[in-house]
């Protein structure tokens, strides 16, 4: 700074860092009408700007080399914008903040261990690993092994399992850093499906023998049902998947008989079966002989109460108490019929 | 869903990792391309550029219909050739009627566009046209120099602009150590009136001169042509708040009193302010630090010292370096309290 500040006296701004000079008071006296010589004026009074910057240049302290003295040079002072944002610090994954809550410390590991087995030193991980389960040519049974599992395949689908799940957490740390926008730059989320908006439904790829169907519908739409169309080369006969119908034969012989007879058989057995539960109906039942029960008893009771009922009708406001009290007593009497 | 989509090849892996953004950047990588039509002056323009800064650029040669860098809209394209050729400064020439020989500049800041400067050239010289020794013809990718001259650059807005932009389009990498032999060129900018700067290229030729620093000499070899400005577009505020950050890693300020030793490991001074026992709070009282009888006798002491110091000032006056000395003894055991705490 003590430099640039002499160098400002003299009238120059000086940025060794970029090897600039700037002259802001020079002005031409009067500017020359041929280009040649302003041209010639410049790089007269640049030749002038430049020599100070060496001064500054070549007074530091420099190391010698074999190609030239190479001088250490300060950052520049002209503060100039940056190609990219700065790279942000990727946000610690779940293990990670597992791992400083409980104050697991990561340690290095060899990447060679001896395998005492075949008494050699073997990867750690990877191809030919020590202590590996595909090595293992037989596995002991135990009590408690179910019957009728593959205990290796049983080891190979957990093995499947353990890795589908680091994976899975792999997805969500890289989720959790592409929120913050520090996802490592070799490594893109892509969308495996397109979201579906709206109503449009995702277009279906269609399979191999819904094409087959389709084309079928077209041979056979002729009036020949495609009896006489020519075929292409390698173009296969039509498949019949449904059934043909089977109409039994008119006359009777010796077992056809006995054929429609099971047929009709079939078809009621097939709606007794369906229907086996609904033939006696309990609560249809019960009701029904309650209700008949009733009206026996009715019936009886009707015949007693007959002149109560005809009080009923003749009902009037200025009938005296003792009357009222007969009336009472039939009116009980009817309700208990109901 | 997501997918997780890495690069298949290694290749493709280094790839996107020079791409990557970083705390401390390389040099930026110009694009230069053109419009539907150019002039055969613009076309030279656009090569000698690409000439001078070969070793970081790339040159389109097609004609782009719908690049348009003032207009809304027009700067699509060229924000995907920006992402696509990982450059962040363009150059893009253009001819017609209204603007003739028009030749824009801008930058790019995370590939879209971050300022614009339109100028025109006039009276431009190809390298072809000048005659010089060719021993002294600068090499590619070689550290310039830069030589503004004219206030115009300071005062005028739109020229500050374009020394900025000019500076940031040739300086090429920022070098910590620097080879003084390799030095070669030299960048002559001179501002001519408020909207005219005289662009030129020279190469430079140290001559001896006696003492360490070279003389200097600058040989014009072009290519050679004055800019005007036209139109130019600054950035926008924020987005230059933010282009402009520098990482908070390299800004640190250095650690005062620690030191690192290899056995040790790290180190700390502690500078221990002085206890002042005399202050301190005492769960009794004693009755020699009862206050009446203590500031009476620290009276008495004054009213001694006083008088004595009156003596003394006089021995001073006779000699300086003995009145020092005992502010150096304090000092000395002030340092081996020091030593001791480290320890």
């Amino acid at each position: 700074m003590a430099e640039q500040q002499q160098q400002q006296q003299d009238g120059y701004q000086i940025d060794i860092g970029n090897l600039m000079a700037y002259d802001p008071q020079h002005q031409f006296q009067s500017i020359p009408e041929k280009r040649e010589d302003l041209v010639k004026e410049c790089i007269a009074h640049a030749t002038k700007l430049i020599q100070a910057v060496a001064d500054t240049l070549f007074s530091l302290p420099s190391t010698e080399d074999a190609t030239g003295p190479i001088v250490p040079l300060p950052p520049p002072i002209t503060k100039l914008p940056r190609e990219k944002p700065l790279p942000k610090p990727a946000p610690p994954t779940k293990w990670e903040v597992f791992a400083k809550k409980k104050g697991i410390q990561n340690r290095k590991k060899d990447k060679l261990v001896f395998d005492e087995q075949t008494s050699s030193w073997k990867r750690r991980y990877g191809y030919d690993r020590v202590n590996d389960d595909n090595d293992i040519p037989i596995i002991e049974a135990k009590m408690t092994d179910e019957v009728g599992v593959d205990p290796f395949a049983k080891r190979r689908s957990e093995k499947k399992q353990r890795v589908d799940k680091q994976e899975k957490n792999r997805l969500h740390n890289l989720k959790e850093a592409s929120k913050v926008g520090a996802l490592p730059s070799h490594v893109q989320l892509a969308a495996t499906a397109l979201p579906i908006t709206g109503t449009q439904a995702q277009p279906r790829k269609v399979s191999k023998d819904e094409l087959q169907n389709v084309a079928g519908m077209a041979a056979t739409s002729t009036a020949s049902g495609g009896k006489f169309d020519k075929k292409l080369a390698g173009e296969k006969a039509l498949k019949h998947d449904k059934k043909y119908r089977k109409f039994l034969p008119v006359v009777e012989g010796n077992g056809a008989g006995s054929l429609e007879r099971q047929q009709t058989d079939k078809i009621l057995n097939n709606i007794m079966a369906k229907n086996s539960h609904e033939i006696f109906n309990v609560s249809k039942a019960v009701d029904m002989y309650n209700v008949k029960s009733d009206k026996k008893r009715r019936n009886q009771q009707g015949k007693s109460s007959s002149i109560s009922s005809k009080l009923k009708v003749k009902k009037s406001p200025y009938k005296n108490a003792s009357k009222g009290s007969t009336k009472k007593g039939g009116s009980s009497s009817n309700r208990k019929s109901k | 869903m997501l997918r997780i989509k890495t690069p298949k090849s290694l290749r493709a892996k280094r790839e996107l990792e020079k791409r990557a953004p970083r705390l401390v950047e390389f040099g930026k990588k110009t694009l230069l391309l053109h419009g539907t039509k150019t002039s055969n002056v613009l076309n030279a323009v656009l090569t000698e550029i690409y000439h001078l800064k070969k070793d970081n650029a790339v040159k389109y040669s097609r004609r782009n219909d719908n690049i348009r860098p003032f207009e809304s809209g027009g700067e699509t394209s060229l924000e995907f050739y920006s992402l696509k050729t990982d450059c962040s400064l363009f150059v893009f020439g253009s001819h017609s009627k209204k603007r003739p020989n028009n030749l824009v500049i801008g930058r790019t800041y995370d590939h879209h566009i971050y300022d614009l400067v339109e100028l025109g050239v006039e009276n431009f010289k190809s390298m072809a046209s000048f005659s010089y020794d060719k021993k002294i013809a600068p090499l590619i990718g070689s550290k310039p120099f830069f030589a503004f001259i004219g206030e115009g650059f300071e005062n005028n807005d739109e020229l500050k602009h374009l020394k900025e932009i000019l500076l940031d389009l040739f300086r090429g990498q920022v070098v910590k150590n620097l080879n003084l032999a390799g030095l070669d060129r030299v960048y002559v900018c001179t501002a001519v009136s408020a909207t005219k700067v005289l662009f030129t290229h020279c190469a430079l030729r140290l001559k001896k001169s006696g003492n360490i620093v070279p003389k200097m000499e600058l040989v014009e070899v072009g290519p050679s042509m004055d800019l005007v400005v036209r139109r130019h577009r600054h950035p926008d505020e924020s987005l230059r708040k933010e282009a402009m950050k520098i990482a908070p890693e390299l800004t640190k300020k250095k650690e005062k009193n620690v030191s690192k030793d290899p056995i040790e490991g790290k180190i700390g001074k502690i500078y221990v302010p002085d206890q002042q026992v005399g202050n301190a709070s005492l769960p009794f009282k004693p009755k020699g630090l009862k206050r009446e009888r203590r500031e009476a006798k620290e009276a008495k002491i004054e009213a001694n010292n006083q008088s004595e110091k009156k003596q003394k000032d006089e021995s001073i006056k006779d000699s300086e370096g003995e009145a020092i000395k005992p502010v150096e003894k304090k000092r000395k055991k002030k340092k081996d309290d020091s030593v001791d705490n480290a320890v």
